[in-house]
């Protein structure tokens, strides 16, 4: 967490008063409101402000906690229910996949205090590495979804998911998007309520899923989902907005926004909850309008479930299954359905765009390691992390990517297929690493893999802005923590060959990673440098191409440094490099590259 | 631009890149229309943006706001603090009345200096102020890197330009320097004001208007003639040991083992001429030799 963040940790924004807020913000504050007392996530984008936020409200009032996995954050918050408090768990939409097992089960239970899951889908792939739609999980699992369509609703939504969690005895997810997470808008405050802790009930039938108790579970699940459609049809989180009744629109959250611009006079059946639906509500509406179009972002859950009622309705005839709405895209489904004229497309200016894609920073150190995995010639199973953009050039060296966790297993997976014959390398973050990557690790030493991991220890979780995690020795509100020693974890594990080495060394590092991957069996090289940006962001005295020497070679272009461009000089026909002294911090990695010594520290 | 109190939705975006303060200025923009009394909605998507990456917010503000995210071609006003970024986003602009401000800043991505043939030029956006200022309906081009600079912090560019938008909005001045004050360090809120202040005192100079000193920074492509050449790329056999250093460090992977272990040119199209391995080559293997055709006399 920034430093920025931690500093606000002071007094709560009074009741009755209105700020903007992002839909992140928007639930933290929601879940203070409710009277959480217990808060555990693993970070990812775009969910990760909320925990992050949740915990600038007084410990005193909650325990907000990092954890390892998605899964340990669930399970942590499911023991917190137990214990009879509040509690609240927030995970990007592949986090959920982690904390599944957990879920699965936990409905089945049910909750003693309150359980709120905040889900956050990411639909377009802004930061992801797919696009699942999450409220898919709501109907598998049977647990309600609410979904807000703005900063409000994103609160008032999360304060009632812990009434209906309590109510119907149910874990409550609450699904924002990309879009409503990182969206201001203006919010009204409430006063926290301070609900009393019911503490642990002894039921082993409801709280001990063996088959005999999970059989009779199920069966109360299914009652569950009844009593809550009936409650559903007239509770004012489902509402019908009256208006012109030759087209009815079905919607729910962002997408609801969407509709409202392109086609403000349309009948709108405005879903907060979209599982369970509330059948009743939907065939009233439905029959009082001449054409039900369904206005849904990714999978037509909506769509399919009034198909399987008998209603007839229109959606992905129209609107995309993939990808983020607009009110463009909403507008041109809305023509292509007759129900609006097309826009007119009178854009005078059509450039090819320049191409800007997202960069390692200046002094990154993991800008080395794969340069030195591109020139060793590797075959590397990469994982989720700023390190995955290594995928593309100057640095491209990575061939596989995943999930979390998965480079280490994927790499063993390659190796015993025994068809390769480059060296083969996991590359893995020390975040990922403790969220997922330590079982892998295991299975490489148990099974005998011949492979190398290159764990990029870079002290932070930093593709989601710097976040802590037990690797750095502090916790979510800034404490001091016990700290993970890697050497002396992976040697615990059963790894014989491993060491560290400085990122910013890289004959050191091309020789150690040479030499690990000679080695025949499980090999693990830990490269050790700070992030640049977070916890502090680093700056050292820039570094300087003398131009005069320099012989426009642009070996140092290799490193894809964004402080390294082109100067006005040309060599040979070609223009020597110059250096960005702001964006310079000073690693020094393009000096130790340079062919002809021409860069140097600036004096 | 607003007059009496608006009674539609104004859309403005603001774009950049990563690390520029274009949070900041969505930020103040959205501050100031809420405390104004307008419905307000700011979106912004974060993740990869922060890696050097375009990024982009958009504020809207109006009676009620539904969707967070403006229309392509409804845009009022866009704020670009970096040319490239703004020319991209061109499209979304209203093209009667809307208006175009940028900074004509150029942040020259890595990804465009990747092409090592003789005489490239980085693959960054070609068209000039003069070309755009003409086919706005008002536009602004200005230094606002260089005036901020000049006042002593580059970095207050984001304020020069919050200074000429708050010419085309109508907000009191004042209004716009408290909510300024408040937004950024206390330390440095005397540079911030000033480069409000000099950022509003030029746009005031007229609604079509480009620095001096951009038509400059985007003067055509350098005028140096490259002539044409082949390159001949030779490797002595018996002095390559097959270390393969040439092989792994060429830039363009144009360069192979053989079967007798010694390094070839594998792939001749790629081969750019840049040396890189022969100058790498410890054993003095390699020799490259760019040989100026002789053009045909017209």
């Amino acid at each position: 967490m920034t430093e920025a963040l931690r500093q606000t940790a002071a007094d709560p924004i009074p009741a009755g008063a209105a700020r903007p807020l992002t839909g992140n913000e928007a639930i933290a504050r929601g879940v203070w409101e409710a009277g959480a007392r217990v808060a555990a996530a693993y970070p990812g984008t775009p969910s990760t402000e909320i925990l992050e936020n949740i915990a600038t409200y007084p410990a005193s009032d909650i325990h907000a906690q990092w954890s390892t996995n998605e899964k340990t954050g669930m399970d942590v918050t499911i023991g917190a229910s137990f214990a009879g408090v509040r509690a609240f768990t927030a995970m990007k939409h592949v986090g959920l996949n982690v904390a599944a097992d957990a879920l699965m089960s936990f409905s089945y239970i049910g909750v003693n205090g309150g359980l709120v899951v905040a889900i956050c889908d990411d639909p377009g792939i802004h930061s992801s590495q797919n696009e699942q739609d999450s409220r898919i999980y709501a109907r598998f699992a049977q647990v309600p979804v609410l979904e807000p369509c703005d900063g409000q609703e994103a609160l008032d939504f999360t304060r009632q998911a812990f009434d209906i969690s309590e109510q119907f005895d149910t874990p409550v997810f609450v699904r924002s998007t990309t879009r409503l997470s990182h969206t201001r808008s203006a919010v009204v405050m409430g006063a926290r309520e301070e609900p009393a802790s019911r503490g642990f009930t002894e039921n082993p039938k409801k709280n001990v899923m063996i088959p005999a108790h999970a059989r009779m579970q199920h069966g109360v699940v299914l009652e569950r989902e009844r009593r809550l459609k009936d409650w559903l049809a007239d509770n004012p989180l489902n509402r019908v907005e009256p208006g012109d009744t030759r087209v009815g629109i079905i919607t729910s959250g962002i997408p609801y926004t969407y509709v409202k611009e392109v086609m403000p006079d349309a009948s709108v059946l405005k879903l907060g909850v979209t599982w369970p639906l509330p059948d009743r509500l939907i065939r009233d509406f439905c029959a009082s309008v001449e054409r039900v179009i369904v206005v849904e972002e990714l999978e037509p859950l909506i769509e399919d479930a009034l198909k399987a009622m008998g209603i007839a309705c229109e959606g992905k005839a129209y609107f995309p299954r993939e990808g983020e709405f607009s009110p463009e895209i909403v507008h041109d489904a809305l023509a292509r359905a007759g129900l609006m004229v097309p826009r007119q497309n009178a854009a005078p200016f059509e450039f090819a765009p320049m191409i800007r894609p997202p960069v390692l920073c200046a002094g990154c150190p993991h800008a080395a390691c794969f340069m030195a995995l591109r020139a060793l010639d590797a075959r590397v199973a990469g994982d989720i992390g700023c390190y995955t953009l290594a995928v593309v050039e100057p640095l491209k060296s990575m061939d596989t990517c995943v999930s979390m966790g998965s480079s280490i297993a994927n790499a063993v997976g390659m190796a015993k297929a025994g068809t390769e014959t480059k060296p083969i390398v996991a590359t893995i973050g020390d975040s990922t690493f403790l969220h997922s990557g330590i079982p892998p690790l295991i299975d490489a030493v148990y099974n005998g893999a011949d492979i190398t991991v290159f764990l990029l220890d870079n002290h932070i979780t930093a593709m989601t802005g710097g976040q802590d995690h037990p690797g750095t020795g502090r916790t979510l509100r800034g404490d001091p923590a016990p700290r993970v020693d890697f050497m002396e974890l992976v040697k615990s594990l059963g790894v014989s060959w491993v060491q560290k080495v400085d990122s910013y060394d890289t004959a050191t590092l091309q020789r150690t990673l040479r030499e690990a991957m000679a080695y025949k069996g499980v090999s693990v090289v830990i490269s050790d440098r700070p992030c640049v940006l977070d916890p502090v962001r680093i700056k050292g005295p820039a570094m300087e191409v003398e131009q005069e020497s320099c012989i426009a070679c642009q070996a140092c272009m290799n490193l894809g440094c964004p402080a390294i461009t082109w100067s006005e000089g040309w060599h040979e026909g070609r223009h020597k490099v110059k250096i960005d002294p702001e964006a310079c911090i000073g690693c020094s990695l393009c000096a130790q590259l340079c062919t002809s010594h021409s860069i140097k520290p600036i004096h | 631009m607003m007059g009496e109190k608006m009674n539609r939705t104004m859309n403005v975006l603001i774009v950049g890149v990563g690390g520029q303060g274009v949070i900041m200025v969505s930020k103040v923009l959205a501050q100031l229309c809420q405390a104004d009394g307008h419905d307000v909605k700011q979106s912004e998507v974060h993740g990869m943006a922060k890696r050097g990456g375009g990024v982009f917010s958009h504020v809207r503000f109006g009676p009620k706001v539904w969707s967070p995210t403006i229309p392509e071609g409804e845009v009022d006003i866009l704020v670009a603090l970096e040319w490239a970024e703004g020319l991209r986003w061109l499209k979304h602009l209203k093209p009667d009345t809307g208006t175009f401000i940028a900074d004509c800043q150029k942040i020259v991505p890595p990804f465009a200096c990747r092409n090592r043939k003789r005489g490239a030029e980085p693959a960054y956006a070609p068209q000039t102020p003069e070309e755009i200022i003409e086919q706005v309906h008002a536009g602004y081009v200005m230094d606002a890197t260089g005036m901020a600079a000049n006042l002593g912090n580059a970095r207050a560019s984001n304020t020069v330009l919050l200074g000429a938008l708050s010419t085309v909005l109508d907000f009191p001045e004042e209004a716009w320097i408290e909510i300024i004050a408040s937004t950024v360090p206390a330390k440095s809120a005397e540079i911030n004001r000033a480069a409000f202040a000099e950022g509003r005192a030029w746009a005031m100079g007229g609604d079509k208007r480009i620095d001096v000193t951009a038509g400059g920074l985007h003067k055509a492509h350098s005028e140096i003639h490259h002539p044409q050449v082949d390159t001949i790329l030779e490797i002595t056999e018996e002095w390559c040991k097959g270390c393969d250093i040439c092989v792994k460090m060429c830039p363009e992977r144009c360069l192979r083992l053989n079967d007798r272990l010694k390094a070839e040119l594998a792939l001749p199209d790629l081969c750019t001429g840049c040396q890189l391995c022969a100058w790498l080559c410890p054993d003095q293997a390699i020799s490259v030799t760019n040989i100026p055709v002789t053009e045909p006399a017209e």
